[in-house]
């Protein structure tokens, strides 16, 4: 049966389109008038010469790149073994995986520097690091879990793990070379929404004291007046690229993920 | 997860192995659950343990009774109150703009935007939607100066550092959230239960009261207590809007402030303020799948 649209429906969408263009409109409006009396994209310019920025934004790729290689290479032989050998221990995980939602990142940051106060977690640079990375690989696993599960269940894992050990395989050549490459694109997936939490997060990198994106951003605000302008412009950027990829990949997956990111 | 089953197997003394099957398959799940007991479970428990505790660990509800103080209680009641009203706004927007693409047939092609903006919209959050909203809505924002223009003076009456300066930010996320949980809620709406109470002589007023809206209120409830969630977590957007003082604000930032400054100067008070918080939350999240439990009743088929 087809519909007409509902008048109503358009004036939703009108109401929708105006709240949530009318922020970015004046967003990138201000972030054009560094120079007085004249459109310029002096504000980027200076951002995006400014070595800070630079070392801010790399040190936050790295970490988004070894949050997720280090989420993936947990949760991929984890719920795989979970959908194989103990598909009781399914609800254990899933819930396990959820926690970081029901634990705010401020709450989790303060549980973590407060336990492993005067260890070596807390006292050095590579110790607040490995927590940094704890932190975000926890926030991490609902997107991971989630998208990697529906990857498996839609690929008959069971099947192939026992065409590959009929042929001789190995459990690690079963795991890296049979169920990584087929979960692959729903492992990218969770990748794409975990590298735009970490990119643009704040509150742990910042109580961790890590020289991040987050808090580069939010120190520049102190100093300047169009800067973050252009930075949040950058940062809105960086996330459209990641969720539209995500949404290009996502056609091709047999189930959607939830998104939510790191407020 | 294979490797370590194999390494923890040979590491094992052979008399220990009476039978060729011991059951060892749980080593295979053995490092994800070290993982969490080290990142979460450990670090939360000890945070509620500490919280029972005075500094010579003997058992203790002092902490909790030191949250007693104006500064926490009106911190805590402005927090609820600010995730209530944005998970009230933001629900229902986010309601009617979902009802528009799926009941209300907008085109695809406006239905697939809504759902993409939607997913980018609730990441968008945290520092750079605060940057956003003060070009907006600051004293130098762009809508502030274009209303100076028509004569309506915004500040001092209204301030984005204020309680409902924070809200109309905090919307922001809520609204796409609640789009992107609500569209397949309502997707799951069949015609023919409409096609049925028409038949039967209802109104369209009347299916909504006795049929769509009892359907789907579980779902909403819901969402809506995910979204109180939401708001009640949130940190990095308040902290670049108001500076994060420990004055007056939400209690996320509170907690923030205790790590960086001990604005408290009292160490198991930042504990109970962290336990408070986990208690909310569970609260919250427990009414979220809770109520998702009835809501799948409907949609399962």
């Amino acid at each position: 049966m087809i519909r007409r649209t509902s008048p109503w429906a358009w004036v939703w969408l009108l109401l929708g389109v105006i709240y949530f263009f009318v922020p970015l409109y004046a967003t990138i409006q201000f972030s054009l008038q560094a120079k007085k009396g004249v459109l310029s994209l002096t504000a980027y310019q200076n951002v995006l010469s400014s070595p800070a920025f630079f070392s801010s934004f790399a040190f936050s790729f790295q970490t988004a790149l070894i949050t997720i290689l280090v989420s993936a290479l947990l949760i991929v032989p984890t719920s795989y073994w979970v959908n194989l050998k103990l598909p009781r221990l399914r609800p254990a995980i899933e819930f396990l995986t959820l926690l970081p939602i029901v634990v705010p990142a401020v709450v989790l940051v303060f549980a973590l520097i407060r336990t492993y106060n005067r260890t070596a977690l807390t006292d050095s640079r590579s110790g607040t690091y490995v927590l940094l990375i704890g932190a975000y690989v926890m926030l991490s696993f609902p997107y991971m879990y989630r998208a990697v599960d529906t990857g498996l269940r839609s690929i008959n894992a069971r099947t192939l793990t026992e065409a590959a050990q009929s042929l001789g395989a190995s459990w690690i050549t079963v795991l890296f070379r049979v169920i990584f490459p087929n979960v692959y694109i729903s492992l990218l997936s969770g990748a794409f929404i975990t590298f735009a939490i970490v990119m643009g997060e704040f509150t742990i990198a910042s109580l961790l004291s890590q020289p991040a994106f987050g808090p580069y951003m939010n120190q520049l605000s102190s100093s300047k007046v169009y800067e973050p302008s252009a930075l949040a412009i950058i940062s809105f950027g960086l996330t459209w690229a990641a969720i539209g990829l995500l949404e290009v990949i996502g056609r091709r997956l047999p189930g959607r993920v939830q998104l939510v990111g790191g407020r | 997860m294979a490797q370590s089953v194999r390494a923890e197997t040979n590491g094992l003394p052979p008399v220990a192995r009476p039978a060729p099957r011991l059951p060892l398959t749980w080593l295979g799940v053995v490092p994800f659950f070290l993982f969490v007991a080290a990142f979460l479970f450990y670090p939360a428990f000890s945070i509620v343990l500490q919280t029972f505790l005075d500094p010579a660990r003997n058992f203790t509800l002092q902490n909790l009774s030191d949250l007693n103080q104006p500064i926490i209680i009106s911190s805590y009641i402005y927090t609820i109150e600010l995730s209530a009203v944005t998970a009230l706004i933001g629900g229902l927007l986010g309601f009617l703009l979902a009802y528009a693409i799926t009941i209300g047939a907008l085109p695809a092609w406006l239905r697939s935007s809504v759902l993409t903006f939607s997913g980018v919209a609730s990441n968008f959050a945290g520092i750079p939607l605060a940057f956003a909203f003060i070009a907006t809505l600051g004293q130098l924002g762009l809508v502030t100066q274009a209303l100076r223009s028509l004569g309506i003076a915004l500040y001092p009456n209204f301030s984005l550092y204020s309680f409902w300066g924070l809200a109309i930010t905090y919307v922001y996320f809520q609204i796409p959230l609640m789009v992107l949980v609500m569209t397949p809620a309502l997707d799951s709406l069949r015609t023919e239960w409409r096609e049925a109470a028409q038949n039967l002589g209802a109104s369209s007023a009347e299916y909504w009261r006795y049929v769509a809206l009892p359907v789907l209120l579980p779902s909403i409830l819901g969402t809506m207590a995910l979204l109180f969630g939401n708001a009640f977590g949130a940190h990095a957007t308040a902290f670049a809007l108001t500076g994060g003082g420990a004055q007056g604000n939400v209690v996320t930032i509170l907690i923030g402030a205790q790590l960086s400054s001990d604005a408290l100067s009292n160490p198991g008070l930042g504990n109970a303020l962290a336990f408070g918080m986990i208690v909310i939350m569970t609260i919250t999240i427990g009414l979220y799948s809770f109520m998702r439990r009835i809501a799948e009743r409907w949609q399962s088929s």
